[in-house]
């Protein structure tokens, strides 16, 4: 399949096939103003099989979400039809109001302006802990 | 350096902290009246979200033995709280007055949501089932004043230790000291959860084993923690009738344990300490409480950075 490279924008690569969905989700692009290609299920060379999006005009995306959701993707930021920078992504040891704790017996869910923070307590398994009640979340897909 | 710090669970304290608190606990308890006037000037809020006449009295007595004034609410009913108020309004308007807070809530986390939102120390007095760190320095302080410290102990905890979050801390806490090893004794139903047996006893490689009968492994112990097993616990009535008497020490067991073995409590007890044990020197739960009120007047004079001459 293809789809034209794109003048000004963004293009995250090598998305764990099945994640693209998510992406989009958390990173809260509008899809009836922006222009956005997004490939299932690609073949690569690297990785079997991987998601793809590219999103025109978008420069800015909040790169943290990107970092918890899917640390091996890869951000080409592109300007004049060529890559002008490659971010390389993290783990974030902390996430503030990205991920929201589950527990019903945790504060967040009296106290309304309380932030949603979780911090990173194991890389590996990529499991998040509330900075209130301790709950851990994974944000490894299934 | 305790001073403005918040204590919302025991971790918040390192080793050589810990060892601070309970040598000052250990001065005030030496010599009460030299601490009469330490807090003089000083306020504490005791912010009550839910009634816990127990911890609040320890706290309002610590208190006002160092010399300082208490105010407060103790059920939320009565209070800018039924009006709706957040955790951090409350909190940063109680900052107006007081020099520091205590805080009891039924849900977790909630003395977190209030140390975030202010400069004031703040201690987590429970918050729901998760942590309640002076408790845990009760404890601690106990066991310290009779075995001169925490290294090469074999401690036993018996009964509810799957919902017990005394428990919990204590285990976590005594897991920072070489040597000390666990015997818990529980039903099956009621063992500790997987986050202290995975996360805390074998991901620091301590030992520690499981055990159903609480005489055979009485004699090797040097510091029995009861705890009981509450009602509210439990979905089925049967089940809660069915656990809650399985481990009674009384008299006679207590003839299998060595003579220097402390049995600790965290009360109120319901019927796993026949009284008959209470007139045992071993027995030291009373003991126990009244060091729960020194060991917080320790925390106070350390959170506020008040020194005595
Ligand atoms: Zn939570």
């Amino acid at each position: 399949m293809i789809v034209n490279s794109i003048e000004r924008g963004i293009v995250i690569d090598h998305i764990t096939a099945g994640t693209g969905n998510r992406i989009l989700d958390y990173l809260k692009i509008d899809t009836k103003k922006n222009t956005i290609a997004f490939i299932m299920n690609a073949t690569s060379k690297k990785h079997g099989r991987k998601d793809l999006i590219k999103i025109e005009n978008v420069t800015d995306v909040d790169l943290t979400v990107l970092g918890l959701l899917d640390p091996n993707a890869t951000v080409n930021i592109i300007e004049n039809g060529k890559i002008v920078k490659k971010i390389n992504l993290e783990l974030p040891k902390t996430v503030t109001n990205v991920i929201k704790c589950k527990n019903p017996r945790c504060v967040t869910s009296v106290e309304r302006n309380a932030p949603h923070i979780f911090h990173l307590m194991d890389a590996q398994t990529r499991e998040y802990r509330c900075e209130y009640c301790d709950e851990i979340v994974s944000m490894k897909n299934e | 350096m305790l001073k403005g710090k918040s204590i919302l669970e025991p971790m918040d304290m390192t080793t050589a902290e810990l060892e601070e608190i309970f040598d000052l606990a250990d001065e005030i308890i030496a010599n009460p009246p030299r601490f009469a006037h330490a807090c003089d000037g000083k306020l504490l809020a005791t912010l009550f979200y839910e009634p816990s006449t127990r911890t609040r009295f320890s706290f309002e007595a610590a208190m006002l033995r160092l010399g300082g004034q208490v105010i407060g609410f103790s059920e939320p009913n009565s209070s800018s709280v039924a009006k709706g108020e957040s955790i951090a309004d409350t909190i940063r308007t109680i900052a107006c007055y007081a020099d520091i807070a205590v805080m009891r809530h039924p849900k977790e986390g909630a003395p977190r949501v209030a140390a975030n939102s202010t400069d004031m120390p703040v201690i987590n007095a429970g918050d729901g089932g998760h942590q309640h760190p002076t408790q845990t320095l009760t404890d601690l302080l106990t066991i310290r004043r009779r075995k001169g410290g925490f290294e090469n102990l074999t401690v036993g905890l018996c009964g509810d230790l799957k919902f017990g979050r005394t428990v919990h801390s204590l285990i976590k806490a005594l897991s920072r000291y070489a040597g000390v090893k666990f015997v818990l004794i529980s039903p099956e139903e009621l063992r500790v959860p997987d986050y202290v047996r995975r996360g805390v006893l074998e991901a620091n490689n301590i030992p520690f084993r499981e055990v159903k009968k609480m005489q055979e492994v009485l004699p090797e112990l040097d510091v029995l923690y009861m705890t009981r097993v509450q009602r509210e616990r439990f979905f089925n009535e049967d089940d809660y009738i069915r656990l809650k008497d399985r481990y009674i020490l009384d008299a006679e067991k207590m003839q299998l344990a060595n003579e220097n073995m402390m049995v600790l409590h965290p009360l109120p007890r319901v019927n796993e300490i026949a009284v008959e044990v209470d007139s045992d020197p071993r027995a030291l739960y009373f003991e126990q409480a009244k060091n729960g009120m020194f060991v917080r007047m320790a925390l106070i004079m350390k959170l506020l950075g008040i020194e005595v001459e």
